[in-house]
């Protein structure tokens, strides 16, 4: 943690307030988020207890396993949930704008631009929690390898239809997230805590309620005390006043409401199943619905405070103006959907259980190209963010005191002005045995220095090395002037990929060589059922 | 439990260092397995075995690539092949960025350097980093690789440069920094090749059956380090040093005057390990009175006319700057070493973290414990490689500064990371390890109250 963010902690601590940790919005937010709330049952891992799940705040569709160790039930609400995301998801699907990518080509080796289509917005997922975000990785493992009668007719227990796609579209949401500064599924928590620093640990920044109340308490209480009554507050009954925000459930409401409600719904069920005759069975129709119906009424009860917690987070984060890259992020999570788009349209297989060993190696890159990324943006954006960067002098403020004309010694000299500079900041330049570089916005890009020596305390001179146009003079505009005030960094604007990786059939020998290729593409079959997966 | 050889009596460091590279060269040579494993200690000769097994290689008219993992660790490879043989041509492959070697390579005419593979076709030996190999495409692969400090390079960076070659010799310090990323990479825990860990995992967990070697003799570590670093560090692998107790020796032409610093500098020069102990307490890691003590300590150094005796002369040579070096867990931390230092007029010292530092030798380190002033033990600090690397540059000494309480401080924080399936657990794990390196420096411990 930053000393910037230790001293916000400790503020919030003495004041009972949060403290704001930045003073723009580090991540896009969608103007028609769908928000899911899940419930899983207790001691039983991928079985779904229920969910809210919705785009208007005010209408959540609720959805719930009334028994949830039946398999069809289960199903019968994946089915539903299927319903519910999938055309949210496709919605954004046909709205594109023509767009370039750089491609390989096939024939020639060369990179070329392709015209591809992007599509002009993205569906964003929001959940309440980060165990939520989990969640959804495991809906999308449980449900992506499943098998509808139309794909398999031979399938012993075959999924309604969308599962499977549902099962994809959750995995890819789920691996996205795993992308710093993505923002196609978020969770609240994560949202709000990137923006506020609490008076409790970061442990505890995980109870949606808690991390809410600090931020935002009820009129005339402080944080402190809010968090406390929404982290253990019990009613007369024993039940939570904030009952957790998913996945998991309170144990107190498993034993005490949940347990004997869904008892009684098996016991109903048995006693229409074993109706004699048409009027019996009405009557025990009538009592089967009342059994499900109060299993719906408590699991709305529990989800409906974490589903209005979601929405007041977002209206919370959404308050603050949105960081200018994080809209050019948020692009990248356009190009994201838009690839997984084309890969479900083009009808290819399922995400791979485990991913191949070229597959790995090219997603940690790109994830440490994003974070480097992420990491340079949020403190462009962001003066708070910056000012944590320069406490730990990988960033100065400074205002220039002399410019100083010079090339290079070369054949057709290039402008290397010198630069002089005085700061307040402790920049960590020279000592080691590196030329160390520092960098500065211009333009819309950056312009690079090199440290060349401290003059004084405080007092340092630079070398600029670019971004000064071709002739033999510096374009206007290029070089700093007397009295200009500049942030320099020591970290680079922006970030280059590594070098390529071989394809996954050219894997070499030290990693186990090419992946064998499967006969009837056996790596998308579901898991073996096993005897321990029936009742 | 058999004895490990290294304890055996009679044992002959020279005899036992010589055996052990002559097979690791025999299999490099006339092995017929894809590739050959070497650990080896801090200080083993690892740098001059591969020198000598590249300059085997080529006179047998292989050409060879060879893999570093920072352009100081190739640049120092080139030089030292050009002292060993100044008539073997040789090309370094370098960035293209501004300064990209070591200005020393422009005296060597047999070093031809380029920016582009295709320049170098032909030559025998090419060296570079594996970052830059990583983007050399469509050449024809060579026959032979030799990859350096192969523990500290990461499965990935393997993966990008493993198509280059058929076969290679793979030399590294299993006790060392692991490779780390900066984003979590738990995904592709115990996949045999996740990309995060070290590039030696992968290999060996796809080709169990490649002959693993070992040097078992540290030429740097003194007799009074090596039992220790051995058997904190490397339990399971024991090495000793290949100098005897007699054949180092420190000393010092002003006397002390008494005072904690000097204290603490005569313990170490006795004996090996000098533990400076500031009173505890919880400060920021950059710890202003630790870190004055520590800049006091390196002044009392250079001051004090410090003479080293060693194997490699019969004259004692002189303690200068550039023999000195400090260690410190955080960047910041040796920013503020540099800055203290300046404040007492030293120059020359090597201040850095224990990444920057991993490879390097001097005759006396000065370390600021990674858990000094904490008020927790995380993964990081806790991390064997780090402690170690600080614990096994020196020829001669190591003094280490430290808040008093660190003992206790590792009692309330047992290590919790998960354990995760098909991940080889290793050991020592960085608690116990840095319980028995604190347990050996409580013996060598001179208590300060700076400003008393």
């Amino acid at each position: 943690m930053s000393l910037i963010n230790t001293l916000a902690r400790l503020e919030a601590t003495r004041s009972g307030h949060a403290q704001p940790l930045a003073t723009t919005r580090h991540r896009h937010l969608s103007d028609r988020p769908l928000v899911l709330v899940p419930l899983t049952t207790a001691g039983e891992a991928g079985a779904p207890l229920g969910a809210l799940v919705g785009t208007d705040r005010e209408a959540p569709r609720l959805l719930v396993v009334p028994q949830p160790r039946d398999r069809d039930l289960r199903f019968a609400f994946l089915a539903d949930l299927a319903e519910t995301v999938l055309p949210h998801l496709d919605s954004y699907a046909d709205d594109t704008e023509p767009a370039e990518r750089n491609e390989t080509d096939p024939e020639t080796g060369k990179r070329v631009k392709v015209e591809v289509e992007l599509c002009r917005d993205a569906p964003q997922l929001i959940v309440p929690s980060r165990s939520g975000i989990d969640y959804v990785r495991l809906l999308g493992r449980s449900m992506r390898f499943r098998r509808t009668a139309e794909q398999d007719p031979d399938a012993p227990y075959p999924a309604p239809p969308h599962i499977p796609l549902l099962g994809r579209w959750l995995t890819h949401y789920g691996e996205r997230v795993r992308t710093p500064g993505a923002a196609l599924l978020l969770c609240a928590t994560d949202l709000l805590s990137r923006h506020w620093a609490t008076g409790q640990s970061s442990l505890e920044d995980l109870h949606l309620g808690a991390l809410l109340a600090w931020i935002d308490p009820p009129e005339g209480e402080s944080g402190a005390e809010a968090a406390r009554r929404a982290e253990t507050g019990r009613d007369a009954r024993g039940q939570l006043l904030c009952p957790p925000a998913g996945p998991a459930t309170d144990p107190a409401f498993d034993n005490a409401l949940l347990a004997p409600a869904i008892d009684a719904y098996d016991l109903a069920r048995k006693n229409f199943a074993g109706a004699e005759d048409g009027g019996s069975a009405d009557a025990r129709l009538g009592e089967l619905a009342a059994a499900e119906r109060h299993v719906r009424d408590l699991l709305s009860a529990q989800l409906l405070p974490a589903w209005h917690a979601t929405w007041r987070a977002l209206d919370l984060v959404r308050a603050l103006p949105e960081g200018p890259r994080a809209a050019e992020r948020w692009t990248r999570d356009r190009w994201s959907y838009t690839g997984h788009r084309d890969r479900v349209r083009a009808g290819e297989p399922p995400q791979p259980r485990r991913d191949s060993a070229v597959g790995a190696a090219q997603k940690l890159a790109s994830r440490e190209t994003e974070q480097a990324r992420l990491e340079a943006q949020e403190a462009l954006d962001d003066p708070l963010v910056m000012a944590a960067r320069r406490l730990t002098g990988e960033a100065f403020t400074s205002e220039v005191t002399g410019v100083e004309p010079a090339w290079t010694e070369t054949k057709r000299p290039t402008p290397r002005p010198l630069v002089t500079v005085r700061t307040a900041d402790l920049p960590q330049l020279g000592g080691g045995d590196e030329q160390v570089k520092v960098y500065r916005s211009l333009d819309g890009g950056s312009q690079s220095a090199e440290f060349v020596r401290w003059e004084a305390a405080g007092v340092l001179t630079l070398r600029l090395l670019n971004a000064m146009g071709r002739a033999k003079d510096p374009a206007p505009g290029t070089v700093p002037e007397v009295g200009d005030r500049i942030c320099w960094t020591l970290f680079p604007h922006e970030q280059r990929g590594g070098a390529k990786l071989p394809d996954p059939e050219d894997t070499p020998w030290t990693h186990g060589g090419p992946p064998a290729v499967d006969g009837d593409d056996a790596h998308e079959r579901p898991d073996p059922i096993t005897p321990d997966d029936l009742l | 439990m058999t004895r490990p050889p290294a304890d055996r009596p009679g044992f002959d460091p020279g005899a036992e260092a010589a055996r052990a590279t002559a097979g690791i060269l025999h299999d490099t040579l006339h092995g017929t397995h894809r590739g050959v494993v070497v650990d080896s200690p801090p200080g083993a000769g690892k740098s001059t075995l591969v020198v000598r097994a590249a300059l085997e290689l080529a006179s047998a008219g292989r050409p060879l690539m060879v893999v570093a993992q920072t352009n100081a660790q190739v640049d120092d490879l080139v030089l030292r092949l050009a002292e060993k043989q100044p008539d073997l041509p040789v090309g370094r492959l370098h960035s293209s960025e501004s300064d990209p070697y070591d200005k020393a390579l422009d005296d060597l005419p047999q070093v031809r350097k380029s920016a582009k593979a295709a320049d170098l076709a032909g030559i025998d030996v090419v060296l570079s980093t594996a970052a830059k190999w990583a983007h050399v495409k469509g050449v024809e692969p060579w026959r032979h690789a030799i990859v350096d400090e192969a523990y500290q390079m990461r499965s990935d960076s393997l993966l990008a440069v493993a198509s280059l070659f058929e076969q290679a010799l793979f030399v590294g310090d299993p006790g060392q920094l692991d490779p780390f990323s900066i984003v979590g990479a738990d995904q592709w825990a115990g996949l045999s090749y996740d990309p995060s860990a070290s590039a030696v995992s992968t290999l060996l967990a796809h080709n169990p059956q490649l002959p693993q070697h070992r040097l078992p003799v540290s030429w740097r570590l003194p007799a009074s380090a090596a039992p220790l670093v051995s058997d904190a560090f490397y339990p399971y692998t024991p090495f000793r040093s290949g100098t005897g107790p007699e054949d180092r020796r420190l000393s010092f032409g002003v006397p002390s005057s008494g005072s904690a610093p000097d204290r603490v500098i005569d313990e170490a020069a006795e004996s090996g390990w000098g533990l400076l102990e500031l009173p505890a307490r919880h400060t920021p890691r950059t710890d202003p009175e630790a870190v004055g003590a520590l800049a006091q300590v390196v002044r009392r150094l250079l001051d004090r006319g410090g003479a080293a005796l060693s194997e490699r002369s019969p004259d004692p040579t002189p303690l200068t700057a550039d023999r000195v070096a400090v260690g410190t867990a955080h960047r910041d931390q040796a920013a503020a070493v540099r800055a203290a230092l300046a404040a007492l007029g030293v120059t020359g010292v090597a201040v850095d973290t224990a990444n920057r530092l991993q490879g390097r030798e001097f005759d006396v380190t000065v370390v600021l414990h990674p858990l000094s002033g904490r008020p927790d033990a995380t993964a990081f600090h806790l991390e064997t490689g780090r402690l170690c690397v600080l614990a096994s540059r020196h020829r001669h000494a190591c003094i280490v500064i430290c808040r008093e309480g660190v003992t206790g401080l590792l009692d309330e924080h047992p290590s919790t990371e998960p354990v995760q399936l098909g991940v080889t657990v290793k050991f020592p794990d960085g608690w116990e390890a840095n319980h028995s390196v604190l347990a050996h420096l409580a013996e060598h411990r001179v208590r300060w109250v700076p400003g008393r």
